[in-house]
């Protein structure tokens, strides 16, 4: 997948489990500051992009993913 | 006890019959039934195929981030506490350190609590919800009522299986006759529509079976009843301290003019088959309100359609009210089906917009009434003009029993 589609793919998870446009998930927001998904939002979040993109994402690892960016490319990382 | 009196000045409901409270009023009162034969695939296998499934799904009417945080029981709560509290025109008009929640449930987030567990054995413990515990827990629907209006005097959920919603009320009384808040949001709600609780109330035998019938299947006092409709929905009614509705020249519906609790402690699921409880429990809501037995023109009665319930009622109304009494009672779970922990809180709403419109609904299917020595409303009756008082029954599996007695204004 290129990072646009998985991003894109991001986006409509985090607007299905938060209401935050799709539109404003782009890889320099933050999750918590910018688009203020909460703790709870972000676990729901997590879990559907492992169902979604098939990968894995511990739970220690969760704490880095700060950007929607740093999301996109733990989940680029874990496909290759 | 103090003498503070505690008005009704808000109604909400979403309901077998209506979306809200206007259109539920007008189908109880033109004898319309909510109950329907279960669509579900899973329903085909129950011995109980029919329930009184809510008129306006929940997640229709809320925010879709918002309902899907929310378990169905909360979602109903929500729905109903809203639509209360935007009548009550409250919003910016009270103290939050003054405003509290009581709204109960029966059995609580049940819907949540399996759709997690079939996750759990179906795709491991990573596909549980994080939202699950918030969704599941009892309290789940008054605390989101509670953030939804923005109360601070506390937030509370009794649980009193079918006389949770009265008990609800009873307590929201309490709280402002003691003083510890001036406005609350009451009300209770129930949603649990699903295989696990009716394969569990049928084996009670518990539930109608008339599959084939089913608008006819909830019938109160009618010889041929076979036992109780499972309905879901949520209502609220908003007390307020007489007062306090004054100084801002609130609408007030009815006076919340008593309550009365009492227990049975005589078996876990059956009733007292001689009404003790449920009589003290009547004659408590009337002495609190400084009523008299023949000041009570109407009973909302708890009579679900099961066949012992409903004549152990009927003697226990008598017993309380006297042999004499030209009380009318209905119940309007013959259109609704049982509520559960939401039967209060709707049968409430009921016996409110009945003083107020001076009409009673009809309990439909009564076509061979018990002798009960009662005027039970086999058709929409109504009331006289001049101050009036009726009672809204409920009790629980456990031996609950909870009276609440209102007044005209």
């Amino acid at each position: 997948m290129s990072t646009e589609e998985i991003r894109a793919d991001l986006a409509d998870i985090v607007n299905e489990v938060a209401g935050v446009d799709a539109a404003d998930v782009q890889l320099d927001k933050s999750f918590i500051e910018d688009l203020e998904v909460d703790s709870l939002s972000m676990v729901e979040v997590v879990v559907a992009c492992e169902e979604k993109f098939g990968v894995s994402i511990p739970d220690d690892e969760v704490k880095n993913l700060r950007t929607v960016g740093d999301a996109v490319s733990f989940i680029e990382r874990a496909q290759a | 006890m103090s003498t503070t009196r505690v008005v009704v000045t808000g109604l909400g409901a979403t309901s077998p019959v209506g979306g809200d409270v206007a259109t539920t009023w007008q189908a109880l009162l033109d004898g319309r039934s909510g109950v329907a034969v279960l669509a579900h695939p899973w329903a085909d296998q129950l011995a109980a195929r029919i329930a009184a499934e809510v008129a306006v799904d929940p997640t229709e009417v809320l925010d879709r981030v918002k309902a899907r945080r929310l378990d169905r029981s909360g979602q109903l709560a929500l729905v109903a506490a809203l639509e209360a509290w935007e009548d009550s025109g409250l919003a910016g008009a009270v103290d939050p350190e003054r405003l509290a929640v009581s709204v109960a449930s029966g059995i609580g987030g049940v819907q949540t609590l399996l759709t997690n567990d079939a996750a759990l054995r179906e795709k491991g413990p990573r596909r549980v919800s994080p939202l699950a515990i918030p969704m599941l827990m009892p309290n789940s629907p008054a605390a989101n009522v509670g953030l939804a209006v923005g109360a601070k005097a506390g937030v509370h959920t009794p649980v009193s299986a079918c006389a949770s919603g009265n008990e609800a009320i009873a307590l929201g009384l309490d709280l402002i006759r003691l003083g510890r808040a001036d406005v609350v949001v009451c009300g209770g709600t129930e949603a649990a529509v699903h295989p696990l609780p009716m394969a569990a109330f049928a084996q009670m035998m518990a539930l109608s079976k008339r599959n084939d019938d089913p608008e006819a299947a909830s019938r109160p006092w009618d010889k041929a009843r076979d036992g109780f409709v499972l309905g879901e929905g949520g209502a609220s009614i908003v007390l307020e301290s007489e007062e306090h509705a004054r100084a801002r020249g609130a609408t007030i519906y009815a006076e919340l003019a008593g309550a009365g609790i009492t227990s049975d402690s005589h078996d876990i699921a059956q009733p007292d088959p001689a009404g003790l409880g449920a009589t003290r429990a009547m004659k408590l809501a009337l002495s609190s309100g400084d009523l008299a037995p023949g000041d009570i023109v109407h009973v909302n009665a708890h009579a679900t359609s099961t066949p012992q319930g409903d004549v152990a009622e009927a003697l226990a109304i008598r017993s309380a009210l006297g042999e004499s009494t030209e009380a009318i009672v209905t119940s309007t779970k013959s259109m609704t089906g049982h509520l559960l922990g939401a039967a209060g809180a709707l049968e409430s709403v009921a016996t409110i917009l009945a003083l107020r419109d001076r009409v009673i609904p009809p309990t439909i299917n009564l076509t061979d009434p018990e002798d009960v020595g009662l005027d039970l409303a086999a058709t929409q009756r109504t009331l006289p003009a001049g101050d009036l008082a009726a009672l809204n029954n409920s009790f629980g599996f456990g031996g609950h029993n909870v009276a609440l007695a209102f007044r005209s204004v």
